[in-house]
């Protein structure tokens, strides 16, 4: 037993807190959205140039000129502002969005992130994502775990990274781990999965971390 | 100061020639100056290095440059929506230069404002960085990047007038207000084109010193690439 996507999510969107301007990206970080808690204000940012996203549109009601990054047609809110690709990432690489919550190829142990490209694969270029983890104030990585029987969370990432020591969470489908950004390498399991063994995690994560479950339930 | 043009040749009259850059607005297929694209494609104009954060799709926006082969290099964030990008980027045909996405945007900006160039901490460690300086500031790395102008720049707006004054609407905005900055001369399409006056000095997105033409294009044709719904739930209850 493992996380499903949407647990994987609802994981994420407990990192969220009142008052946060927070980026999602595209697949398994979209699905937080559907799990704002109750009563939990927060603001959702779209880098090409909103702030304040609204849920889809209606059939019928949408606008070719309101989409998200995703080019989804999506809806505004009373809060909605728009602005321009400079302003937007001004925002993200100031410093000013809280949180960024998005997916990736590889991690390695001391935060170094690789989502954008695999050598002699058609590369479609890194949008946002390499702004997004320079400049967001906190960086949560929701994917899973292994890549056809092959780790993702590695010792080294082995794929051009999109950015160095940059990734401060992972929520992956067997568990959740923190890294330092800064200083001695340090990477630490802090929850399973329902129904994962300490000992599967282990078989199959490359990087090294260690146990610190008892940290959470405390 | 007669900037409006009553054609889509007319706006481009004189401006078109092989091996130029042209900066082109829009986020996938919002916002893009499709009009102007259709004229430049009708130019034949050859050999372009095009500045846009994305390459349209097939048959689309700059999807139909690429079909014609008029496109020597794209300088882009992503491209993953286009086939025949990628065909034509495997086989050597086309040269491809990815910039981060805020990069890009901040790029033409800087270029618009008359800097040269910047430092951002976005790519410091990757292969973005690969031959360019790093500097320390405050203890932490940055790569400068240089700030990007164009021989023409080409955008979409929803409103202007003839003074060339615009204004964006919704997420169509996008990279439109920077390239009309940086383009060394800057048409401008416009949904509704409006008595000088009539917008509110106080909502003006793109005042009108950026733009050197503007033309009318009423009721253009918008594509959604993602439609995406949610449904209708209980209306009646």
């Amino acid at each position: 037993m493992a996380w499903t996507r949407d647990q994987m999510a609802a994981r994420a969107a407990r990192e969220l807190q009142d008052g946060f301007y927070v980026n999602l990206g595209i697949g398994i970080p979209t699905l937080v959205a559907n799990y704002i808690q109750e009563g939990m204000d927060v603001r959702l940012q779209s880098e090409n140039g909103m702030l304040g996203m609204g849920p889809f549109p209606y059939d019928g009601e949408e606008d070719a000129d309101l989409i998200n990054a995703g080019k989804q047609t999506i809806t505004t809110l009373p809060e909605t502002s728009f602005f321009s690709s400079a302003d937007s990432f001004g925002m993200i690489r100031g410093g000013h969005i809280d949180l960024s919550i998005l997916g990736a190829m590889q991690v390695a142990e001391n935060g170094d992130l690789a989502n954008w490209m695999i050598p002699g694969k058609m590369v479609k270029g890194m949008g946002g994502a390499m702004d997004l983890v320079a400049g967001v104030k906190r960086v949560v990585v929701v994917m899973e775990h292994e890549a056809k029987g092959q780790a993702k969370l590695l010792r080294e990432c082995n794929l051009p990274l999109t950015g160095k020591r940059v990734a401060d969470l992972v929520i992956t489908d067997l568990g959740v781990f923190t890294i330092a950004r800064r200083g001695e390498v340090d990477m630490r399991l802090i929850e399973l999965a329902d129904g994962v063994t300490l000992d599967e995690i282990k078989a199959k994560t490359e990087a090294h971390f260690t146990v610190a479950l008892d940290a959470v339930a405390a | 100061m007669r900037k409006t043009r009553s054609t889509v040749a007319d706006a481009l009259e004189g401006l078109l020639r092989d091996g130029m850059t042209i900066m082109s607005g829009g986020f996938g297929l919002c916002g893009i100056p499709e009009a102007l694209i259709e004229g430049i494609e009708r130019s034949g104009a050859r050999d372009l290095t095009i500045i846009s954060n994305n390459a349209g799709v097939d048959g689309i926006g700059l999807g139909r440059l690429l079909a014609t082969k008029q496109v020597k290099k794209m300088i882009s964030s992503y491209v993953g929506e286009n086939k025949l990008f990628a065909e034509q980027f495997l086989s050597g045909e086309l040269e491809l230069e990815f910039n981060p996405q805020g990069t890009l945007a901040e790029r033409i900006r800087a270029g618009g404002a008359g800097i040269p160039a910047f430092y951002t901490k976005t790519g410091v460690g990757t292969i973005i960085a690969d031959g360019k300086e790093v500097r320390s500031f405050n203890g932490e790395d940055y790569v400068m990047e240089t700030g990007l102008v164009a021989d023409l720049s080409v955008v979409h707006a929803y409103k202007g007038d003839a003074e060339g004054n615009l204004v964006y609407r919704k997420t169509a905005r996008n990279f439109n207000p920077m390239m009309a900055t940086a383009g060394k001369v800057t048409v401008a399409e416009v949904e509704h084109l409006v008595p000088t006056g009539s917008i509110d000095p106080d909502q003006i997105h793109t005042p009108g010193i950026f733009v050197d033409r503007i033309i009318h294009v009423p009721a253009p044709t918008k594509h959604i690439e993602q439609r995406t719904v949610r449904p209708r739930i209980e209306e009646n209850a």
